[in-house]
């Protein structure tokens, strides 16, 4: 089992994943440059947050067309496990792995903290070893978190239990339509991460690379990569 | 000699900010007049934000050596030995003016200038802190007679400031984890953005600015050099504010927060092969300080050929490439025959990395330009002999109001002070600065264990260790205003004390030191007696200064800023688990005042000097509009004391929280400690004696030497034991408590209210000033 951790330029929580895989989970990692056109060899891949190429035009618009994210694509449809985290997430959307868009966070403003989500559905292997509707407490980073799909794009995701995460109030009830505290980027339905159709890519605007320390504030993070490690063991498990 | 359009006479060198002496010095040195781009490069290299020509002569008086210290002041941060084979580099840096001209860009370049000095170290940066000083954002009694478009125009800075300072940390990957926001009337047409940054090296692995080896290469790297911030260093930087001084605006320099993050990697990559031999950053006076301090510094020479530096606009002529003070550059040093190894790194992070030059033996900064020579400057001269003042010193006639009996007029006997106490919870200084630092990102690199508001210092873990470092940032410029010495003394005791609150034993610091016109005698005499009192408390608490800043001429149409010197003090903790945030832990728990000095002292003390320190306090300012007296008068030994009590406390884990008392006294410090807990309260009784009966002695005066601690009340005798090791007065003063908020003094209730009513007051309170806006 290998996890592979994409290194745009500009990526710069690319060694906290490093780091809560290697080091927390135990499990082996290596960095795969933006520049490289193979992914073989790993069976999940991480897309870091950070602000992969500056995040000029619009986040994840110029580190959809480098190199790797032709790699990743192929690893996707695949069924490699792929799981963008914040920027990593914004280039699935602007990659096409996933569907919808980000936009500027209601309040105009970056923002760092806590925030609380819902596990929505456990059919993923990220979400596997949670339980439905657990609430995990990781924080938020970013300036474009704001999830925006179309109606039918949105009934669709409903209707195929896509809608993986929702932003919910610490009291574990459903972030009200314009609670900014809850659902501090105002994201549609209260939408925090997605899974494609295929349910192999997940993106995510938390940071659940930061939430697996108790010290460092929250360990709730853990159990979205102890789900993939469990996955991957039983797929390694079962002959192709 | 090539000829440059504009000829060099004496009234050119005056507008460039040279004195009639200073030029007649340069004529000496070079024994002909300057050309034109020699005279910019003089007049930057020896303008006060480069030279310290007014301020070098006192700096020397500050303690700069320790145990700890493995590289004092003259590099471009100082380094300290953190065990492990680790050392911490860190440094602070004032970018005042560019902040007040372009706010965005100016606090923004301000933090990128900070991380560069730290990497070209070779460490690595892993948090930033920021010293903010604004004027009013709200009316009331301790905004003065601040306009209401004043007012407007604060809010408009901070929120510029603040962006910037996000828009530059967020991307680059490093956490800003605290520092603080302070609001005083002086700042009003004069902000400060101090920004502080730390970073972690191997100690084999640390890089200075030192050339080495004739006819090494030097090398060019990251953004191309364009025509901005062209004399920020000496127009911007080293002279007071006009009415005409947003015309500077193209005196500020742009950031790119990317290009830094690439350079970052490409450079410790870069160094890592081996084929470095010197680095440093441009940045102040861009290419001409890196170039002349890199060769003099190894007693060597430099020459350049302009024609080969990366431009982004044409037509530049060697003055405005020399000065140009474009972000996100670095001239190195390689080993000849190895310049390969380096320019394959800066490819492989797509950055321009070219040979501009060579070192060379004769120890002149030699700039060509398509060959032909443009300048020729001894490196030393330039770099090192710079014109030292002592400029005259003289001590104000009143430098401010004495206190008097009948200043402040005290609530009869018994009264409730809620609503003084409500007010004191919404000043801007004291109110919660959440909302500022959400829009940092204070978590990446995963290290932060306690970042804003949850610790009287921030606290980062070492991944590669069981330690941890603290930091924390002070500086109160009413104090120094009232007595620059004592002001200065407190600046660096409450560091201290604040590193201490988390569990860490302060080894080193770093100060910046924002003044007024050092050509004011006035000014110059709060300078000087404020590195006297900074010299006298970092030798007692045994802190050495390993770098800083001065800015001087932080003055606008004539009026200078309360003098600040901003302390930023670091702390080592041999165990990570041992560090303590301010927040109370526990319902039942008791809450303890602990004092370095006795409380007979106190009192004998304080009987002559109560009334004194209350009317320079932050309750003087905010309910009645008085800034008068003088700051606590100062006890070191007491303030040592303390801290090497709370560090055992903290190392033997009998503590679980610990605040400082600083502004609003005793009563906020209380409310912050509820704040940052979750959703606990205090029920406090006060029965000490203080000078005065009026119980607002209690409950908001501001004196050195004193923390609230919190314990499981089965530890009380521990704290106690400990404490009489170090002669520290243990009072316990309530519990943590939920719901209600009340402290009595001697029986009476005199502030009570739900937690929560006062949360809200406290923490909305920066927001709706400035979204309201």
């Amino acid at each position: 089992m290998k996890f592979g951790v994409v290194q745009f330029p500009g990526s710069n929580c690319d060694d906290d994943a490093y780091h809560a895989i290697g080091s927390i989970i135990g499990q082996p990692v290596e960095f795969i440059w933006h520049q490289s056109e193979k992914v073989s060899g790993f069976d999940a891949i991480i897309l870091p947050g950070g602000f992969a190429y500056g995040d000029y035009l619009r986040t994840g618009a110029i580190a959809r067309f480098s190199p790797v994210m032709k790699a990743v694509d192929r690893f996707a449809r695949s069924g490699g496990l792929v799981l963008g985290i914040c920027n990593g997430f914004q280039i699935l959307l602007e990659a096409g792995l996933l569907p919808g868009a980000m936009m500027r966070n209601k309040g105009l403003r970056y923002l760092c903290r806590q925030v609380h989500i819902r596990v929505e559905s456990t059919d993923t292997p990220f979400t596997c070893a949670a339980h439905r509707g657990q609430v995990l407490m990781a924080p938020i980073a970013h300036n474009d978190g704001n999830y925006f799909c179309e109606p039918a794009t949105l009934a669709e995701l409903e209707r195929n239990d896509q809608i993986i995460f929702r932003y919910v109030t610490p009291d574990e009830h459903d972030a009200a339509e314009n609670d900014r505290d809850a659902n501090p980027n105002g994201s549609l339905a209260a939408i925090a991460g997605i899974c494609n159709r295929e349910r192999n890519v997940v993106g995510l605007m938390p940071h659940p690379e930061r939430a697996v320390e108790s010290p460092l504030g929250s360990a709730d993070g853990l159990v979205i990569f102890r789900s993939m490690v469990a996955s991957l063991a039983r797929r390694a498990s079962v002959p192709a | 000699m090539i000829d440059t359009e504009i000829k060099v006479t004496p009234q050119i060198a005056s507008e460039h900010g040279l004195t009639p002496e200073e030029y007649a010095r340069i004529q000496k040195i070079l024994g002909r007049d300057p050309n034109f781009t020699e005279l910019g490069i003089f007049s930057v290299m020896w303008s006060e934000h480069c030279s310290y020509k007014s301020s070098r002569v006192h700096l020397k008086r500050l303690p700069t050596e320790g145990k700890y210290v493995v590289q004092g002041p003259g590099e471009n941060a100082g380094v300290v030995d953190i065990g492990d084979g680790l050392c911490a580099v860190f440094k602070i840096e004032s970018h005042n003016h560019p902040s007040f001209v372009e706010p965005f860009q100016g606090a923004a370049t301000g933090v990128g200038g900070i991380l560069r000095d730290i990497f070209t170290m070779g460490a690595r940066p892993i948090a930033v802190l920021d010293s903010l000083r604004f004027g009013p954002i709200a009316p009331g009694p301790g905004a003065g007679n601040a306009t209401a478009e004043e007012i407007a125009r604060n809010r408009r800075t901070l929120d510029g400031v603040i962006r910037g300072i996000g828009f530059y940390g967020n991307c680059f990957g490093v956490p800003t984890v605290g520092g603080e926001v302070v609001f005083e009337p002086s700042y009003s047409n004069n902000p400060l953005v101090n920004a502080l940054a730390l970073g972690i090296a191997r100690r084999e692995e640390l890089f200075f600015a030192r050339a080495r080896g004739v006819g090494n290469p030097v090398i060019y790297a990251g953004a191309k050099t364009g025509r901005d911030g062209i004399h920020g260093a000496s127009l911007l930087a080293s002279a007071e504010f006009s009415e005409e001084s947003q015309q500077k605006r193209p005196n500020v320099q742009v950031g790119d927060p990317f290009m830094e993050k690439l350079l970052l990697e490409a450079c410790l990559e870069a160094m890592r092969t081996g084929a470095v031999v010197a680095i440093q950053d441009m940045g102040a006076a861009g290419l001409t300080s890196s170039s002349s301090e890199m060769a003099s510094r190894g007693g060597l020479g430099i020459e350049i050929d302009l024609a080969r530096v990366p431009q982004r606009e044409t037509g530049m002529t060697p003055y405005e490439i020399m000065l140009s003070e474009s972000q996100e550059r670095m001239l190195l040093v390689a080993e000849r025959g190895r310049e390969r190894e380096v320019f394959e790194v800066f490819q492989k992070w797509g950055l321009d990395a070219v040979e501009v030059g060579r070192v060379t033996s004769d120890g002149k900064l030699r700039i060509l330009d398509h060959g032909r020579l443009a300048a020729e400057i001894p490196a030393h001269a330039i770099a090192e002999e710079g014109p030292r003042y002592e400029r005259p010193i003289a001590k104000p006639r009143a430098s401010a109001p004495q206190a008097k009996m009948g200043l402040l007029e005290f609530a009869p006997k018994g009264s409730d002070l809620t609503e003084d106490f409500r007010r004191l919870l919404a000043s801007p200084t004291i109110a919660s600065k959440y909302w500022i630092t959400e829009q940092y990102d204070s978590m990446v690199r995963t290290n932060t264990r306690f970042g804003p508001g949850s610790g009287d210092a921030a606290v980062l873990r070492l991944k590669e260790t069981k330690r941890a470092l603290a930091l924390a940032t002070d500086g109160n410029g009413r104090w120094c205003f009232l007595a620059p010495r004592l002001g200065a003394m407190h600046a660096v005791a409450e560091a201290a004390r604040n590193v201490a609150c988390a569990g860490a034993r302060p080894i080193a610091a770093t100060n910046c030191l924002n003044f007024g016109n050092p050509e004011k005698p006035e000014v110059m005499w709060q300078f000087s007696e404020a590195i006297d009192g900074i010299s006298e408390a970092c030798r007692a608490l045994d802190i050495p200064i390993t770098g800083g800043n001065v800015s001087f001429y932080n003055e606008t149409l004539g009026k200078p800023i309360y003098p600040t010197p901003v302390l930023g003090v670091l702390g080592l903790l041999e165990d990570a688990e041992c560090a303590l945030g301010s927040g109370f832990r526990k319902e039942g728990d008791a809450i303890l005042l602990l004092e370095g000095r006795s409380q007979e002292a106190n009192l004998k003390a304080a009987a002559e000097d109560a009334l004194n320190e209350l009317s320079s306090s932050e309750y003087a300012k905010t309910i009645h509009g008085v800034v008068a007296g003088t700051p606590p008068a100062i006890d070191l030994a007491a303030e040592k004391r303390l801290v090497e009590c709370l560090v055992k406390l903290a190392s033997a884990k009998i503590i679980l929280s610990a605040h400082d008392i600083s502004d609003g006294g005793l009563a906020v410090t209380l409310a912050e400690s509820c704040f940052s807990s979750e959703g606990l309260s205090a029920e406090i009784a006060l029965d000490f004696d203080t000078a005065n009966e009026a119980a607002e002695f209690a409950l908001f005066g501001e004196r050195g030497a004193r923390v609230v601690v919190s314990v499981a009340s089965s530890s009380l005798a521990s704290v106690r034991a400990v404490a009489a090791q170090y002669n520290v007065n243990v009072q316990p003063i309530g519990t943590v408590s939920r719901g209600e908020f009340r402290i009595q003094y001697k029986g009476t209730p005199v502030i009570h209210g739900d937690i929560d009513s006062f949360r809200k007051i406290w923490a909305g309170r920066i927001e709706s000033a400035i979204e309201a806006r």
